[in-house]
């Protein structure tokens, strides 16, 4: 037995996660192409500083003549310029708001799923209710009526969207509350606080982090929304407004409109194909599906 | 009897969500900075603190909390969801004229989703590496990748613009006179890219789901009995095996209603259909909070009856829920 436990090392489950993931093409193509985008969000700016709120030519220069790669607005901004922008806010309000919704989605799971009885009744009952409200409709009434902030934006989708983090949780705690180890440690003298983030939470982890890669896509496709709707902050740049800013002249320049579309598309796609990814690489026996 | 007793549980039970509705929405527009007297003193073109005094004991906003919640709930239970002082019309009137067209868009696009999705899941079952198999693998990443509103903008600019087949926005055409069947015909036309641009959503979802349902129930035994009986490969596929297939399908599609109304909204501003979604957009902009929150009511109602709906739908393609309490 000695022998063998020296010759077979333990590996971390992250390890083992990573090897899974790495064999994945499509997911390591797009976790590539999401790791170039990031990186074009932070430093663009810096590598192209033509400001994206200047009018810097005559509207509607097609892309690629008079210099400007991917062509001018309405207004005659240019268009690199304000995709490049637009990426920061776009990725850094997705990534916010997916915080925000696993944070409260986490947190009220794990008590539903813990204390059972009342308090998950009552949890279990505000989930269903705010799966009632349609999602964007409620978040542009709290943008409306609180302002167009994007720390209010940034509240609003995550408000609205924990509810399926909240039941995955709940599921996922409800059936580890049951094992052996959590009785256990509860044995050991391990408090409540202790049993559900130190000992069941670590464990019921992996849905709740393929379910948060997803979060993060469906909120930059929820800030596009809004912002397409005009309901975003004016001083700032996003994919979804530029659309929006620029549909009434699709006909004389559509590409005003399918660039930034592309732009969210190419990025919620990598994000879902870098979710499946971790889907496979964390839920084994989802596999074969 | 349980089907009725369950459905009037049921029913209970979706009225107290409405209730929570609309204390969440009196909370709401407490909550949000300026009331009505304000709006009514912008309109004015300004007052001073005695006739704010004076619109606000009018309108009862000097009440306590409580008091003007009861009012307020009471008052929706008499189908008055308050004035809009934006549109010089109640509410409610705003709300109803505009529904039927978001109720029209948004059970064209669940069923739309639903028929395609089931048929391309099914095809895509039988041969799992055919060419249907690996469409709905590329229509559902397409489906939870693309801006619905950009979806929607790229099939104007193909079959509105570039092709003239359907017509670029609203919901009828003015010019179009005639019976009752002309007018369908034209309403029809209208709702093709609307319809499909929301349905492109959900399409994604319910091809993947019932292609996975599907391969599960082929594989199962009394499919395999089915065939061994002798059933010709179309009857077991259709009348045996999609019946059982098709419940978490359905479940799902009862559980997207508020994603689809969600959707509804901005497919609404992209063809400027005359339905909530463009009502919800207008009165945004004009800050008309009565407007706002009474749409915002009736789409969970309509997100609430089309769980019901779906609760029901269940019930008949399942025999073994009818006996089951809620």
């Amino acid at each position: 037995m000695s022998d063998l436990s020296q010759q077979v090392k333990a590996r971390s489950p992250f390890a083992e996660a990573w090897d899974m993931f790495r064999r994945n093409h499509a997911a390591m193509v797009a976790l590539a192409v999401l790791g170039l985008i990031s990186i074009g969000a932070v430093v663009g700016p810096y590598l192209y500083p033509t400001d994206p709120f200047d009018m810097v030519w005559a509207p509607f220069s097609p892309p690629g003549e008079q210099g400007f790669l991917l062509g001018t607005d309405y207004l005659g901004r240019d268009l690199l310029a304000m995709i490049i922008n637009g990426a920061r806010v776009s990725l850094l309000i997705g990534l916010a708001a997916a915080l925000v919704s696993i944070f409260i989605g986490v947190t009220v799971g794990a008590l539903a799923g813990f204390y059972r009885g009342w308090v998950e009744e009552v949890l279990m009952r505000i989930t269903e209710f705010f799966q009632v409200l349609p999602t964007l409709l409620f978040s542009m009434v709290l943008v409306a009526l609180f302002g167009a902030s994007l720390p209010m934006i940034t509240f609003a989708i995550g408000i609205v969207s924990w509810t399926a983090v909240a039941r995955i949780t709940r599921a996922e705690f409800l059936r580890i509350r049951e094992l052996e180890f959590v009785t256990a440690s509860r044995a050991a003298g391990a408090g409540a606080g202790k049993l559900m983030f130190g000992v069941i939470l670590p464990n019921a982890m992996p849905p709740i982090i393929v379910q948060s890669a997803l979060m993060v896509g469906s909120a930059i496709l929820f800030e596009a929304g809004l912002s397409f709707l005009g309901l975003t902050d004016p001083n700032v740049v996003s994919w979804g407004q530029i659309i929006g800013s620029n549909r009434q002249y699709i006909l004389d320049a559509s590409y005003t409109v399918t660039i930034p579309g592309l732009a969210i598309f190419v990025t919620v796609l990598c994000i879902s194909l870098v979710g499946d990814g971790l889907n496979d690489a964390l839920n084994p026996k989802l596999r074969q599906r | 009897m349980t089907f009725l007793k369950n459905t009037g549980i049921r029913i209970l039970y979706a009225v107290i969500l409405l209730i929570a509705v609309l204390v969440l929405n009196f909370s709401l527009m407490h909550l949000a900075p300026g009331d009505v007297a304000d709006t009514i003193s912008q309109s004015m073109g300004g007052a001073d603190q005695e006739v704010l005094d004076q619109i606000r004991a009018d309108y009862g906003l000097d009440q306590p909390f409580l008091v003007q919640l009861g009012r307020y709930v009471g008052g929706v239970l008499q189908f008055d969801l308050g004035y809009s002082f934006f549109y010089n019309e109640p509410v409610t009137k705003l709300i109803l004229e505009r529904l039927p067209a978001t109720l029209l868009l948004v059970f064209t696009a669940q069923i739309f989703a639903l028929l395609i999705g089931v048929v391309l899941g099914v095809i895509s079952a039988r041969k799992p590496n055919g060419l249907a198999s690996h469409t709905v693998t590329l229509i559902a990443l397409f489906g939870y990748s693309a801006p619905v509103f950009w979806t929607g903008i790229l099939l104007l600019i193909a079959f509105s613009l570039k092709i003239p087949w359907f017509p670029v926005a609203g919901m009828r055409d003015v010019t179009v006179d005639g019976g009752f069947w002309v007018h369908f015909a034209d309403v029809a036309r209208h709702l093709v890219l609307p319809g499909i641009t929301l349905a492109s959503i959900f399409l994604a979802l319910y091809s993947r789901l019932s292609r996975a349902t599907m391969l599960e129930t082929l594989g199962s035994d009394y499919v395999r009995t089915a065939k061994a009986k002798g059933l010709s490969e179309h009857q077991v596929v259709y009348k045996h095996a999609l019946k059982n297939a098709l419940s978490p399908v359905i479940t799902l599609a009862g559980l997207q209603f508020s994603a689809v109304v969600s959707g509804a909204v901005l497919v609404e501003a992209v063809f400027s259909w005359p339905g909530l979604g463009t009502l919800a957009f207008q009165s945004i902009i004009a800050r008309d909070t009565p407007t706002i929150l009474g749409i915002l009511f009736f789409s969970a109602l309509v997100v609430i009856v089309g769980n019901l709906l779906t609760d029901m739908a269940l019930r008949l393609v399942d025999p073994r829920l009818r006996g089951r309490g809620a």
